[in-house]
């Protein structure tokens, strides 16, 4: 294979050309709804700055007299709305629906980025007290233990009192909350991989503890780790909604949905209901589409349940 | 069965005492509390360093540590810095609120999520069961605060039926507990239900039902004889859990609601740095999971002869 000249293309093509086939050929057996709602949030988020849409987190001008417009203004389709701020205003005359659209970025980031880094590290501490067994196992998976002990949102709110106010320490926040999770999973996955005879083999032929882990223990977990990637993702974009809802999360302006929600609370009570509904079914979008993703890669990689 | 007992137990004291150190090292990283409770910005050096000598901050992290387990030993987390009394009085005038915020909600999630569970796998992928996945995905998706201000707006600003804040003088005032509680059980409701359908499923799908069926045994007997009685063991499970969770995660609900709870104390806690009540609560909310956790252990290994002899 090694002396096929590089411009003859094999009929398989290369290896990133047969991933990315491979990759699409999983996405389309992918579950329709889901896929179209994650897509199209995905879309506006990346491209939020080139469609036409007012700034976010300044208060939209009235075009003749060059001053903010009214505050809480209703949707469009209400008495008083206009066509230029569909969704309508918030009490500072901002746009809802372009923060509403920018909010996506801020969940999307803090779910994606979160939800990653915390599997990265907790597969690696999980393969460690796995297949290092011994000092690594119960040092690793009693402070795995207390760690687990405390609910997530408290522990969340807890640290994001030490990092303070902002987007990327609401990613490490999170980081910090959901690693347990993969490390706990990870590690109950390698005890009975310990014990195969592939890796019994391997150990056999002399292959150092590092090599075991990375190439006959880290392939065999990494649907379980996807598994619950893809099932963390909802909870994070949850966790980070309540944090900024609460005040402890992404600091104003920035356009978050638990952030507008909090501040759609008091005009709430007084009737004007927008403010905080948009962004709350955009939450329950994002959410349930993660989720039924989730929920069909289960099923798609446990061949357990997929008759079920 | 002792020594699985003995095991579990050692074990789960293990991890409270790193749960102490986890706690107490983190809740110094928020902050100096001095800076935040002296009344003037412009307090002069010697006042904090007083405040600081009051609180004992002015100590070695061990010592202070070393106080604070002992104290702990004798079921006592200190003084609050805010309130100036003991952080146990606080913690349990605040509890029996939790509890009964809790109580509710997990009467909700129950009422909700067994029977349209049970529905959902008798009737696989009837209307019933549609419904039941739909229940199911939402309770997941929508968070419990969503789900507050949209009751507000519907029962407490249109229709004007229920209190939008508050708890009520009386216990009984069952009109501020509705909004709330409903709240926090939504989203439990949701995985109580899951978890009912899947463990009703495995266990309609076992030889004794089967055989139940072929004598000739009424269908609504073999379904609440046979099969729920058997499906009951993972749902107590899951339940017992969600009891304890829900008085320890109501914050944002307490927020909304302005429900003096536990989760609501927490929070005041946090950004008032007032280290007892934060250690105090936390380590509370840490003992009842891992008690809850040790139990359940200990309840499966006796009914499991399989767990007490392999752990």
């Amino acid at each position: 294979m090694a002396n096929v000249p590089q411009t003859v293309a094999s009929p398989v093509g290369s290896p990133i050309a047969q991933t990315a086939r491979k990759g699409w050929a999983f996405a389309r057996e992918a579950p329709l709804l889901p896929m179209v709602i994650l897509a199209s949030i995905l879309f506006l988020a990346i491209f939020a700055d080139l469609l036409p849409l007012h700034d976010p987190e300044v208060s939209v001008k009235d075009k003749l007299t060059g001053r903010p417009v009214a505050g809480t203004l209703p949707p469009a389709w209400m008495d008083g709305g206009t066509w230029r701020m569909p969704l309508g205003t918030d009490f500072q005359s901002r746009d809802i629906l372009s923060r509403v659209i920018y909010g996506a970025r801020v969940s999307l980031i803090v779910g994606l980025v979160g939800t990653l880094a915390a599997g990265a590290i907790g597969t690696v501490l999980g393969m460690l007290a796995g297949y290092m067994g011994k000092w690594w196992d119960q040092v690793i998976m009693r402070i795995t233990d207390a760690w687990l002990a405390l609910p997530t949102l408290i522990f969340a709110i807890f640290l994001a009192s030490i990092r303070g106010a902002g987007l990327w320490n609401i990613v490490i926040i999170l980081t910090l909350v959901f690693w347990s999770r993969y490390a706990r999973q990870v590690r109950a996955e390698v005890l009975s991989l310990r014990e195969r005879d592939f890796v019994k083999l391997a150990e056999v032929t002399g292959a150092s503890r590092v090599r075991i882990m990375l190439k006959h223990i880290l392939p065999n977990v990494m649907n379980t780790v996807m598994v619950l990637f893809s099932l963390t993702i909802g909870v994070a974009i949850i966790i980070e909604a309540s944090l900024s809802f609460l005040g402890v999360g992404v600091p104003p302006p920035t356009p978050a949905w638990g952030l507008m929600m909090a501040d759609g609370k008091g005009p709430l009570i007084g009737g004007d209901w927008w403010i905080s509904v948009f962004p709350g079914i955009a939450i329950m979008l994002l959410v349930l589409a993660a989720n039924l993703l989730g929920d069909w890669l289960r099923v798609r990689l446990d061949p357990q349940l997929r008759n079920r | 069965m002792k020594r699985f007992v003995l095991s579990r137990v050692f074990y789960s004291i293990l991890t409270l005492w790193i749960l102490t150190v986890i706690i107490f090292t983190m809740v110094r990283l928020t902050g100096d509390p001095a800076l935040l409770l002296s009344e003037y910005p412009g307090a002069s050096e010697a006042d904090l360093m007083a405040i600081r000598e009051n609180w004992g901050l002015n100590e070695s992290w061990i010592t202070q540590y070393r106080k604070f387990v002992g104290n702990v030993f004798q079921g006592d987390f200190g003084r609050s810095f805010q309130f100036g009394v003991s952080v146990t009085d606080i913690y349990f005038q605040r509890l029996p609120n939790s509890l009964q915020l809790a109580a509710a909600a997990f009467i909700i999630s129950i009422v909700i999520g067994v029977p349209l569970g049970i529905i959902s796998a008798v009737k696989l992928d009837s209307w019933w069961d549609n419904i039941g996945k739909l229940v199911a995905l939402l309770g997941l998706a929508i968070p419990g605060f969503f789900v507050a201000l949209v009751l507000i707006l519907i029962f407490g600003v249109k229709l004007d039926w229920l209190p939008v804040i508050g708890k009520g003088d009386h216990f009984w005032d069952v009109k501020y507990l509705l909004m709330p509680s409903f709240a926090l059980g939504w989203y439990f409701a949701g995985s109580m239900l899951r978890l009912t359908r899947s463990s009703m499923l495995e266990v309609l799908g076992s030889d004794y039902v089967k055989l139940a069926r072929l004598k000739g045994v009424p269908e609504w007997v073999v379904i609440s004889k046979h099969a729920f009685k058997n499906a009951m063991i993972p749902i107590v499970t899951l339940a017992g859990l969600q009891l304890v969770l829900m008085i320890n995660v109501a914050v944002v609900i307490e927020v909304i609601f302005q429900w003096p709870g536990v989760g609501s104390l927490i929070l005041g806690g946090l950004t008032g740095r007032d280290f007892p009540v934060v250690q105090g609560s936390l380590l509370m909310a840490g003992a009842m999971i891992v008690g809850v956790n040790l139990a359940l252990d200990i309840l499966y290994a006796y009914v499991d002869p399989r767990i007490r002899l392999s752990g």
